[in-house]
Parts: structure tokens; C-alpha cells; sequence
């Protein structure tokens, strides 16, 4: 973006390695000539991302491309390896406890799975009062009010917080999820696969919350899926990730109109539209590589028809492409 | 596409009743009532357990009082009538104190050991498994080798050589057995924690920024206290049931304070005289202890573990 305006979240060159170390007994066999090593897995590699204030940003890519990762860490659930999160402009590891607490408590998470987000041992009143009582957003005595006003803002009826996550169904328990994170007044969501879970005529209903609440309380969004589709209709800007790296960021309609990454000319070809119906699909040739053993250069390559020598050999790095359009492919130099 | 579009509409407040709030404790009760053999036998134990606690006040004669007690009455059979006028219902011992009155005040101490070393052992445990679980990494390691080391010696073994060094006494073999059992606990609690702790809702509780301690308690603790019930449950069967043997063999409580196992101990030099009563009844006493609390703990296993029920 070229406004003035610093990002609201930033990731600068945030990597995640998830290590396992070889243990006693695999050291031992390895003197003996096993054929075992300590096992690295980039998860998420060199990834610069920023958000706005206001804006949606959707982030998508393959599963175990790494983009759960990054949500992870934006929202200080993981520390990243390598890098720092900034929340407005400062780095959350300059920050003192106290701005620390704010930052952290700013930034809140919508989880994918419904049913193991919630606590199953806490009633709906102290899932969603427990955070604000602990941090004096609110008093004991303002506490029950408080949940009820929080309950009729995400759509929930404030007489069933007596009861236990068990007895909702999955869209209501999303709901549920939605007004824990609301009720610490946060300014940025990162929802990670927040509706991949539910019925397609339930993640209509939630969506259409999102927004509702976008516009209610000033909130972005980092939007994290798999599915195109669903973050063509909220998404100002789409961020397309590949094996922990980002390919392509570009805004929502000039990305669908002309994607410049291969990749995201593959995803894109391959999302299925009710005005091509009659096509046959086909699949990206290839297997996603495994992120232990990623390929060399461009982690792209194996897969891309445009592929060249250098792409083998050469990391491409995210390069402006225009207005608030930035991709990561060797063709575009 | 028409059923979407009711079903977008929000709710309104007031509309759905209030329901009966079925808590998960009045489910479990529900469940557990299903096996009419474990409520029987879960009444059995809270008998018992009356029982030992008001042994003074339901004991025909109190066996402790050496001014009461006589070796005329030694070795009587079950249903004659001593000194002092009272039947004996189960017979007399070696030393002429009545069974019956000697077996409800064993069980006391019987109980008092078992229960309270289990209780001990399980504060131990949950604290430890739950620390190792959390941490992870070096302090899990060291934690979890030091109980494997432990597990990996009979538990008769290492109470056996704890009482051989300590003495005699309730408080040594109630030490005995805490050092014997906390470690079960501890495994328990770390394998059902390690699962809870990836649960997003663990993660929800570190991104609203609750403190670790808050996490520990109100949100690990009470998702991995169904299997520690359980463990703590058939434990204290195990608890019981080792106290006997060591009082049995002669090291775990002291004469004065016979345990169930010192009766059996006590008689057992009578038994080939035809005086079985003397081992056999404190015998049955043990073995409707241990049975009941165990069906006990088998059922609450059945009932909390989710995958075993229907």
C-alpha cells in the first residue's frame, strides 16, 4: 500500500522451523551408520506480510503450506525462529510487559475446529467472561451484563450461557468462539480456516457476522484459507503462499482479473466457476514437495510449465509489480 | 437455497426456552447408574468406608483396651459368648479379642492408609505430570526418566526396602506407598495432558494472554481429570491390597495397630489348628473391599472414556 499509513500487523521476514532432534538411541545408531539426521522443516520461510488497518486480507495456499504457521505467530501463539512480528509499528519483542499485554490481547484467533476450541469443562459465560474478568476489562459484578451484550452481538441468545459447549451446534460454537475473541476488544482477527468446518449454509450466516463486525467495531482481518473462493467475496488483497514462502500479493479483483505468478495462474485456472462448467480440470502437475526436503532456487519449479535454469538455482524475491502488487517468479524480472 | 435463508435469520432473545442445563456431572450419573452391579458395589464402599470411620461407636468391644481383653476368650468359634457376655459373631483371635470388632477397626487403618497415600500420591502426580506435560522439553525428559526408573522396580519391592530402612508404623508405610505410587499418576496425567495441551482451546487461552498457572489449573487440570479418577480409583484398591501384604510380612503396621493384613498375618499360625476364622474373615473383609472399590473404578473408566462407551 503506498497510503502514509504504518500497518496495523507486519511480519518482517518471520521464519518458523519446527526441529526434531535426533534423541540418544538414533545418535547411537547413526555411529553405527543408520542413515538418520536431524530433521528440519521450514515451515514458514523468510515471510514479510503486512496488514493494514481496515483492511481483509485473505492468505491462501495448500494445506501445509505454512500459512496456519504465520497466523500462529501473528497472533503470538508461536514465536517465530527467525524475525519479529510488529503490531502499529513496533516490534512485539521491544515492547514492555504492559504494551506487550495490549498488543498481544489486540490480536486475537477464530479457530478452524469448532468443536476443540472451546474449553468442554467451562460454561459459554466464563468462555467468553474469563479473559476480561482476569484482565479488569470489566468487573465481577459488571461481568454478566457484559457477556449478554457480547452474546447479542455475535447472534447468540444470552439465555443458553448457562450452558456447555456440547450442547451447541457447530455453527452456534463458532459463534461462541467469535464473542470470546470480541470480548478482549480486540482490532485484528486472524481467522484460520474459521468456517472451512462448518456447513455451507452456515458459512454464509458466519461470514456475513465477520463483516458485521468489521464494520461495528473497526476490525482487519487476516483471512486464512484454502478455498479461493471464499476469500474472493471479503478480501481487499490476496496474499498466495507457497511451501512457506509468499509467491504473490496483489489485490482482490486485479488478481483474479490477471494473476502474474504461475502458481497463482494454476490456482486460478483451476477453481471451478459455474460459467465453465462443462471444462475438465486439471490438476497441477506434481505433488506439493515435502517442506523437509524442499527443491532448490524457486520452490515452485518441479511444477511450473515456465520453469528455466535459473529458477533451479536462484530464490526469486518478492518484487513490487506495480500498484499494491508484489510476486516472487523469475519471469517477472 | 431456501432453507439458508431462514436459517440466516438471527436469533431472537427469548425465543428458545431455557432448557434444563444437563451438567456433564448429571450425565455421568446417568451413565454410571446404567451398571446396577457398580451402584451395589459403589454402596458397598461408601459402607466400608462409614464403617471404618465410626468403628468405635458400631464395634461390639473395643480390641485395643488390654483391660477388657482376656486370653480365657482366646480362639473361641463364631456365634459363642465370651467373659464379658457378648457373642462373638466371627470368633475370637489368639489373644482373645473379637474378630468382628478387630476387622472393622483394621479397616479403618487399612483405609486411612490406602486412601490417604493415594490422595497423596495424586496431589504429587497431577503436580508433576502436569509441570512435565506443560514444559516439555529438558525438565519433561528428566521428569519422565525418573519416573520410568521408578515404574521400572516392583512396587513391593521398593516398599519392602523403604520399611526395612524407616521402621515399623502407619506414617512410614504411608510414606512407603506415596513414593511407590506417585508415579503412576504422574505418567497418566502427562500422557492425557500432552493430548489436551495441542487442543486449540489451549491455544485460545495463551492468545487471550491468561497466565500459565491460570491455563494449568482451569483449563488442562480439569480435561485430564477423568483418567486420574480412574488411576486413583483402582490405586487405592492397589494401596490397600499392598499394605496388607507388607503387614502380612510383617513390616507395615505395629502390633498394637493391626491392620487387615496384621490379622491375617496373626492368624494365620492357627490355621492348621482348625481355627480358620481367625485368617479367613479378615480375609473376606479385604477381598470385599478390594472388589468393590475396583468394580468401582472399572465402571467410572467405562463411563469416562468415551470411546468404550456404545
Amino acid at each position: 500500500m503506498t497510503s502514509a499509513t504504518p500497518p496495523l500487523i507486519e511480519a518482517r521476514a518471520v521464519t518458523k522451523r519446527f526441529e526434531k532432534r535426533l534423541d540418544l538411541a538414533a545418535k547411537a545408531a547413526r555411529l553405527l551408520g543408520a542413515d538418520l539426521e536431524d530433521e528440519i522443516v521450514h515451515a514458514v520461510d523468510a515471510v514479510d506480510l503486512q496488514v493494514f488497518p481496515g483492511e481483509v486480507v485473505g492468505l491462501v495456499g495448500e494445506s501445509g503450506c505454512g500459512k496456519s504457521t504465520i497466523g500462529r505467530m501473528i497472533a503470538g501463539i508461536l514465536p517465530p525462529s527467525d524475525g519479529e512480528i510488529a503490531f502499529d509499528g513496533k516490534a512485539m519483542t521491544a515492547m514492555s510487559g504492559q504494551e506487550k499485554r495490549a498488543a498481544a490481547l489486540a490480536v486475537q484467533m477464530i479457530f478452524q475446529d469448532p468443536f476443540a476450541s472451546l474449553n468442554p469443562r467451562m460454561r459459554v459465560e466464563e468462555i467468553i467472561g474469563e479473559a476480561p474478568l482476569v484482565h479488569g476489562y470489566v468487573d465481577r459484578a459488571g461481568l454478566a451484563a457484559y457477556v449478554d451484550e457480547i452474546m447479542l452481538k455475535v447472534g447468540l441468545d444470552p439465555a443458553l450461557k448457562r450452558r456447555y459447549p456440547h450442547q451447541f451446534s457447530g455453527g452456534q460454537r463458532q459463534r461462541i468462539g467469535i464473542a470470546r475473541a470480541l470480548a478482549v476488544k480486540p482490532r485484528f482477527l486472524v481467522c484460520d480456516e474459521a468456517i472451512a468446518a462448518l456447513d455451507v449454509s452456515i458459512q454464509a450466516q458466519v461470514i456475513n457476522l465477520f463483516m458485521d463486525l468489521r464494520e461495528e467495531f473497526d476490525l482487519t482481518y487476516l483471512f486464512i484459507s484454502h478455498d479461493l473462493s471464499v476469500v474472493e467475496h471479503i478480501s481487499d488483497r490476496i496474499v498466495i503462499m507457497y511451501l512457506g514462502r509468499v509467491v504473490e500479493s496483489a489485490p482482490t479483483e486485479a488478481l483474479f482479473a490477471a494473476p502474474k505468478h504461475p502458481y497463482t495462474q494454476a490456482l486460478l485456472a483451476e477453481a471451478p466457476r459455474l460459467d465453465q462448467r462443462s471444462r475438465d480440470f486439471l490438476p497441477i502437475k506434481g505433488e506439493i514437495p515435502s517442506p523437509l526436503h524442499p527443491p532448490s532456487g524457486c520452490h515452485f519449479h518441479p511444477r511450473c510449465p515456465h520453469a528455466m535454469e535459473k529458477c533451479s538455482a536462484v530464490r526469486p524475491m518478492l518484487r513490487p509489480q506495480g500498484d499494491r502488487w508484489q510476486a516472487a517468479c523469475h519471469l517477472l524480472d | 437455497m431456501n432453507s439458508a435463508k431462514t436459517a440466516a435469520a438471527p436469533p431472537v432473545p427469548g425465543q428458545i426456552e431455557p432448557l434444563a442445563v444437563e451438567t456433564p456431572f448429571q450425565r455421568f450419573v446417568s451413565d454410571f447408574s446404567e451398571s446396577k452391579l457398580a451402584v451395589a458395589c459403589f454402596f458397598a464402599v461408601v459402607a466400608i468406608i462409614l464403617l471404618a470411620i465410626f468403628a468405635p461407636l458400631i464395634a461390639p468391644t473395643d480390641p485395643y483396651n488390654l483391660a477388657l481383653v482376656t486370653v480365657a476368650d482366646k480362639t473361641l468359634a463364631p456365634g459363642m459368648v465370651m467373659q464379658d457376655g457378648t457373642t462373638t459373631l466371627l470368633g475370637t483371635d489368639g489373644s482373645g479379642r473379637d474378630l468382628l470388632s478387630s476387622i472393622i477397626y483394621g479397616l479403618r487403618i487399612s483405609l486411612t492408609v490406602g486412601i490417604g497415600s493415594a490422595i497423596v500420591a495424586l496431589a504429587i502426580g497431577v503436580v508433576v505430570g502436569l509441570v512435565a506435560a506443560y514444559a516439555g522439553g529438558r525438565i519433561d525428559n528428566i521428569i519422565m526418566r525418573i519416573v520410568d526408573m521408578q515404574l521400572s522396580f516392583p512396587a513391593i519391592l521398593i516398599a519392602l526396602v523403604l520399611l526395612v530402612t524407616l521402621g515399623k508404623g502407619a506414617d512410614k508405610t504411608l510414606i512407603a506407598l506415596i513414593v511407590v505410587q506417585w508415579a503412576y499418576y504422574a505418567r497418566t496425567v502427562r500422557a492425557s495432558a500432552m493430548v489436551e495441551r495441542r487442543k486449540e482451546y489451549v491455544e485460545s487461552a495463551h492468545c487471550l494472554s491468561l497466565s500459565r498457572t491460570r491455563i494449568l489449573l482451569k483449563h488442562l487440570l480439569p480435561n485430564v481429570l477423568a483418567p486420574i479418577i480412574v488411576v486413583g480409583t483402582v490405586q487405592t484398591a492397589h494401596a490397600i491390597s499392598l499394605e496388607a501384604t507388607l503387614s502380612f510380612l510383617g513390616l507395615g503396621m505395629e502390633q498394637t495397630e493391626p491392620s487387615l493384613g496384621s490379622l491375617i498375618s496373626n492368624g494365620f499360625e492357627y490355621i492348621h489348628s482348625g481355627h480358620y476364622w481367625i485368617s479367613v474373615y479378615p480375609g473376606v473383609a479385604l477381598l470385599l473391599t478390594i472388589v468393590s472399590i475396583n468394580i468401582v473404578g472399572d465402571r467410572l473408566r467405562d463411563v469416562l472414556n468415551p470411546r468404550l462407551s456404545k
